[in-house]
């Protein structure tokens, strides 16, 4: 059967039209934040995370009472109106005490998690970038300090340097780069022998600048979550050593020590307990979630 | 592999010696004197002590024996009880927080992997959620409020369970699930992502094709294929366990070893402490050691000899 030609028509279509872009173009953060957008898991972790250090920032101010002040006539109040979480052993108010709390534990995790990142970045960089001897030494001496377990290692740090909130940063730093080190080694290996990279060195850019303005900045998704989950898990560690009495030393609250000192009182007292314990718990998990977030909608091929 | 466990063991041990050095010389820029707590001593007694523990030896000739000491499995003693060693500590916590440890990881990994099996088969749809989201309370949730929280309501408010000690399997109950409760939640995840992988394989669609039924097919091409990360993960779970211990024993007021540990933190025992450290970093690096060469066996796709970077 024979089909004449002038059944078919033409319908417009223009070279140029297939070839234009009909969404605006979008930068990778904003992509990634579209992405992290539509994580409600994610998104609820962001409000939470928020609303806590807004408390953390504000809370102490919401109350008349100091989180320090005794008031032996007072003690072991349960929640009222008055102490809305209640007084501990010494009368101290628990609600000054716990968002004071939330600003030592936060100060921590965001102080260990900049110290890894600066130790990390550099160390992990430089090997990376060097490659060669300097990597295989660089890297060897992190592995074998990766093989030293880490809370043993910050507990017997805490032992000799003694309590304090700058000895705790530092034990937990002492190790606590490592992973830091070799995510961004990882990522500048593989980056720098893009065509890019080439590129600036030919226009003669010098290492430093290669690095800071090319590699880093490329290398910025994944430091970033790791980042938000060092985090918890330094918060968690200071938690952790304060219940077994290395913590920080009184009067200062941190959630940890508000916890030990809850806990002998548990049967009698839980609101001393209680409180801090189901604080620590959401702050860690609005860290964990929106650093789960931030993986899934920086790679969405991790996507787990 | 003879090649690769030979590194791995040559790292080991320059970790450990890392540790051990450590631990000498924390011990010795440590505040204070080990017998600084009691009543001022007369000269001559404070020089027999010394003598009588070494310590008016030169620091080389120190650390050389204390490093003999350790190959040849002696802690040194305890400078707070006399009559005690740490090799007695550790023989008679030990086993108690063994069995306590080995009760925690069997219900990690059995409920872990079963929440992980779920989750994957019922992907995107409710029980996918709901297990990922116990799952993500699971690792925000620290072991010892987890502990405490479980103590409250289940012991104290609703008397299922025995509030403490030591002395039958119920007692043994809620401590080993305070501990296992963050493990779990990891091993759920890593058990959902990695089947998850597995079932987007082409395998599994031959497998389909054959006419397989799915239970067959989740049973004998799945679980077995996802299960493999999990093994991976046995290393850090003892190190979670290990570390879980100290507080948990402490909650429940179980004599194991981790119990004593945060006994002699706050005595300030540093031998006690030293030994107990060096205890514990030698089991850990043998069972993550062990685990890694397992895990080489089990799956044949592995090459060890490239190193674990993969490079």
């Amino acid at each position: 059967m024979q089909i004449s030609k002038d059944k078919f028509k033409l319908v417009g279509t223009q070279l140029s039209e297939a070839e234009k872009i009909s969404k605006p173009s979008l930068s990778f953060w904003k992509d990634v934040f579209t992405r992290f957008r539509k994580n409600k898991l994610a998104l609820f972790g962001l409000v939470l995370l928020t609303l806590l250090i807004f408390m953390a920032i504000f809370g102490p101010y919401m109350t008349p009472y100091d989180y320090a002040s005794n008031d032996l006539s007072n003690k072991n109040q349960p929640p009222s109106s008055e102490h809305w979480f209640g007084t501990d052993d010494l009368g101290r108010d628990v609600f000054a005490r716990t968002w004071e709390g939330a600003r030592i534990s936060i100060f921590i995790g965001v102080a260990a998690a900049v110290i890894d990142l600066i130790i990390g970045v550099l160390w992990g960089g430089i090997a990376g970038y060097k490659g060669g001897r300097t990597d295989e030494g660089m890297m060897r001496l992190a592995d074998i300090l990766y093989g030293v377990p880490y809370l043993l290692l910050v507990i017997l740090l805490m032992v000799v340097l003694g309590q304090g909130l700058s000895t705790m940063i530092i034990a937990m730093s002492i190790t606590g780069w490592i992973n830091m080190s070799r995510i961004v080694r990882g990522q500048v290996l593989s980056l720098k022998n893009q065509e890019y990279v080439l590129a600036a060195k030919t226009l003669g850019a010098n290492t430093s600048r290669i690095m800071g303005k090319h590699l880093i900045p490329n290398s910025m998704g994944p430091i970033l979550v790791t980042m938000t989950l060092t985090i918890p898990s330094a918060i968690f560690t200071e938690a952790f050593l304060s219940f077994i009495g290395l913590g920080l030393t009184p009067p200062i609250a941190s959630w940890g020590t508000m916890a030990n000192d809850g806990l002998p009182a548990m049967r009698y007292y839980p609101w001393r307990l209680f409180f801090p314990a189901t604080f620590i718990c959401l702050t860690i998990f609005a860290f964990n979630v929106v650093g789960d977030g931030l993986r899934d909608a920086l790679d969405p091929r991790m996507r787990k | 592999m003879a090649k690769y466990i030979g590194k791995r063991l040559v790292y080991m041990l320059l970790s450990l010696w890392m540790i051990v050095t450590a631990t000498f010389f924390f011990m010795r820029i440590a505040p204070g004197n080990p017998f600084a707590s009691e009543k001022k001593l007369p000269p001559e007694i404070e020089a027999n002590l010394n003598a009588h523990f070494g310590l008016d030896k030169p620091w080389y000739e120190q650390y050389w024996e204390y490093l003999v000491r350790i190959v040849n499995w002696d802690f040194g003693p305890s400078f707070k009880y006399k009559s005690q060693t740490v090799n007695d500590l550790i023989n008679e916590g030990f086993p108690v927080s063994f069995l306590l440890g080995m009760e925690a990881i069997f219900i990690a990994v059995a409920v872990g992997v079963l929440l992980g099996i779920i989750a994957a088969l019922k992907h995107n749809r409710w029980p996918d959620y709901t297990a990922m989201i116990v799952a993500v309370l699971g690792i925000s949730v620290p072991s010892f409020i987890m502990a405490s929280f479980l103590q409250y309501f289940l012991a104290i408010k609703m008397g299922i369970f025995p509030v403490a000690r030591w002395e039958s399997f119920m007692h043994s109950v809620l401590p080993a699930v305070a501990l296992a409760s963050a493990p779990m939640a990891f091993i759920a995840r890593l058990t959902r992502s990695s089947m998850l992988e597995v079932l987007a394989n082409d395998y599994i669609k031959t497998a389909k094709s054959k006419g397989l039924s799915r239970g067959v097919i989740t049973v004998k091409h799945t679980i077995r294929n996802a299960l493999l990360p999990v093994v991976t993960y046995m290393g850090p779970l003892t190190a979670g366990i290990l570390t879980g211990s100290f507080v948990i024993e402490r909650i429940f007021g179980i004599p194991g070893l981790g119990a004593h540990f945060v006994t002699s933190i706050n005595n300030r025992d540093y031998t006690v402490i030293m030994g107990v450290t060096v205890f514990y970093s030698i089991l850990l690096l043998v069972s993550i050691l062990l685990v890694d060469i397992a895990y080489g066996i089990i799956d044949p796709r592995i090459k060890l000899a490239g190193g674990k970077k993969g490079e």
